[in-house]
């Protein structure tokens, strides 16, 4: 098994979830590689085992069987370690509406064990990137949507993580909020960061992945770049997945 | 700098900005609980007295052909005669009148024979509290009036009025007044502390977990650094200090309330902390305090695992009403009379530190007791830390929504 920082690889992954008439197998058997630079797309529908992949890759669920390894370090046994070397963002991470954008983005490079000086350094950049200043000290709940997905951006980024994880981050967004995402996933991928992606959205998987893979009921059902995947099935993406989903 | 004093620090300021805390730690017990306990006995306090001062206005039943009984209660300065209705039993329970009294038939004459007995009635509305003092009004008079009808009677067979007194017994208080006091405040202050620590801790140790999950800022926390045992114990000593400064503060003010309301500002006898007519010592206090922190750490932890297993605010909300009558009932049952300390009674949590606060403030010090306490509330915190710890490693309730 290799280790390899700054790189992104799923070993055998498994998750069922007990359950009093039968246990649910969300995830079975998930194996991926995702390389720096490269960003890797999870398709899938709703309920295919795509968030849960996500979270076993960000340690907030254990697997139950499998492993994998984030930046380096294996997620079943040094799960704080693989956390120091990756950022999460999905719709379901919400900001402290009570702190100020620049108080949210502080508390978490804290939590990631940099001090105030790099902190301050590292947000003055980020908060002139993202075109931030301007609401730097407004608390969270009184931002707008897109003022929100910045923060939440600009939070993932303090520590400038070699490992960058998306579970479904443009859901519910305006077609502008969603522009902002996307571009930032590529800005993360130009700077050399493994980013996995996760969408049900069949044109965003195109536009974006490098590779795709496809998952329907916790499995990987097949993996390649959208082009290959098109040649091998006919058709657009749409019509491969749905190929592959029927013959599964 | 830690992760739990980066977590504990972003809480505390968290929770500090939200209205709802301020007011549950800061408000209801420095304000709000004050306000309305001077309010209650200022207003109680002035019905009783003006109560008693009131004469109380009764009706005599019978006893035209008695004068001097009828004198007797006439006379009496307590008591202020109106003119006989029938419909008397209706007015005392409309409470239109105080009481009746009801002679019988030549009372005079009957009381001056020498071995007579003579029946009277008293009618009154039993639970109102003026019909009840005029009632005892009326009782005091007719006893004068039978001690000085015996005092006669004793004379004229030439026997001393103490001849049907063969006993005379009189009250002798010898606890000192620091023990009286102690037994009141060491009755009444642990529960109320008690209650208040409990409810300190509420609104955070709910609004730090459910409130997490349903503000959907837990799965961001989550993928932080910062494990899991971290996360719950900066959380906990956010509730801890919540839990804290909502006992004292209410302490405090309550303190300076009473003093204000008893005008005894700059009373404080020294050495001893005065509270009203009543003396403290501060080392009773300090200890109570003391035994008071590893029931907060329980409360505190407790409420916290109670918070993340719910999934919502609103489901651990419908919790906190078992909960703080699981509190009460402990509390209040020291409150009972003979309910004592007891090796038994000294491993029942809530109970042990009412009844071991009880003895403290009275001024003993039962050191085996109050080690029993400590120790036994201690292991029971440690569980309940352990148990929220367990709850926050638990996937199944941490991400049950």
């Amino acid at each position: 098994m290799r280790n390899v920082a700054g790189m992104i690889e799923a070993f055998s992954l498994g998750k069922v979830f007990p359950d009093r008439q039968r246990p649910v197998v969300a995830v079975d058997d998930v194996s991926f590689r995702c390389a720096p630079g490269e960003i890797y797309g999870l398709l899938g529908a709703n309920g295919a085992g795509k968030t849960t992949t996500m979270r076993l890759l960000a340690t907030m669920l254990r697997p139950t069987s499998g492993t994998a390894i984030v930046g380096g370090h294996d997620v079943v046994r040094e799960p704080e370690r693989a956390r120091r070397c990756l950022g999460f963002l999905s719709t379901a991470t919400a900001l402290y509406a009570r702190l100020t954008a620049f108080e949210m983005v502080q508390y978490f490079g804290r939590l990631h064990g940099l001090d105030d000086a790099a902190i301050a350094g590292r947000a003055s950049d980020l908060f002139a990137r993202l075109d931030m200043n301007e609401f730097r000290d407004r608390r969270c709940e009184k931002l707008s949507t897109g003022q929100k997905q910045k923060v939440s951006i600009a939070r993932t980024l303090i520590h400038d993580p070699p490992v960058m994880i998306f579970d479904e981050p443009t859901n519910g967004l305006d077609v502008m909020s969603a522009r902002t995402i996307v571009a930032f996933v590529r800005e993360c991928r130009a700077a050399g960061k493994a980013v996995i992606y996760s969408t049900h959205i069949m044109s965003e998987a195109d536009k974006l992945c490098d590779r795709i893979g496809i998952i329907h009921g916790g499995r990987l059902l097949a993996e390649g770049t959208a082009a290959s995947l098109k040649s091998a099935h006919g058709g657009d993406l749409e019509d491969a997945f749905v190929a592959l989903v029927d013959a599964a | 700098m830690s992760p739990v004093f980066t977590i504990y620090r972003k809480e505390l300021k968290d929770i500090l900005r939200d209205r709802r805390t301020i007011i549950s730690m800061l408000v209801v017990p420095m304000v709000v609980m004050p306000i309305i306990m001077l309010l209650f006995g200022g207003v109680s306090a002035k019905l009783v007295q003006s109560a008693l001062e009131q004469v109380p206005e009764i009706m005599l039943l019978g006893g035209e052909d008695s004068p001097k009984i009828r004198a007797a209660l006439a006379s009496d300065r307590g008591l202020k005669l109106i003119p006989v209705a029938p419909d008397y039993a209706a007015r005392i329970s409309n409470k239109t009148l105080r009481a009746a009294v009801e002679l019988p038939r030549d009372f005079d004459e009957r009381i001056g024979e020498a071995n007579a007995t003579v029946p009277t009635k008293i009618y009154y509305y039993q639970g109102e509290l003026r019909s009840g003092f005029a009632a005892e009004a009326i009782e005091k008079c007719l006893r004068d009036y039978r001690d000085k009808v015996l005092t006669d009677r004793l004379a004229n067979r030439g026997l001393p009025a103490d001849f049907a007194r063969p006993l005379n017994t009189v009250r002798q208080n010898v606890a000192p007044p620091e023990k009286v006091g102690g037994n009141f405040i060491g009755t009444i202050l642990p529960y109320i502390v008690i209650l208040l620590c409990l409810t300190g801790a509420l609104y955070p140790a709910f609004d730090l977990t459910a409130g997490e999950k349903e503000r959907g800022t837990m799965e961001t926390i989550l993928s932080s650094p910062a494990s899991r045992t971290q996360l719950v114990l900066g959380k906990f000593f956010v509730v801890l200090t919540a839990s804290i400064l909502t006992a004292l503060c209410s302490l405090l003010s309550m303190t300076t309330i009473y003093l204000i309301s008893r005008g005894l500002f700059g009373l404080a006898l020294k050495g001893k902390m005065s509270l009203g007519t009543f003396t403290v010592a501060p080392g009773s206090v300090l200890a109570v305090l003391v035994l008071l922190l590893p029931l907060a750490v329980l409360f505190s932890a407790l409420l916290l695992a109670v918070g993340t297993f719910a999934r919502s605010f609103k489901e651990a909300q419908s919790y906190a009403g078992p909960l703080i009558l699981m509190a009460i009932l402990p509390a209040a049952a020291a409150l009972l009379p003979g309910v004592d300390m007891s090796p038994k009674l000294a491993f029942i949590p809530i109970l042990n530190l009412s009844l071991v606060s009880k003895e403290i403030f009275t001024g003993a010090f039962p050191w085996g007791y109050i080690a029993l306490v400590f120790a036994s509330t201690c292991l029971y915190a440690a569980f309940a830390l352990w148990l929220a710890a367990r709850m926050f490693n638990r996937e199944s309730v941490l991400f049950r929504t």
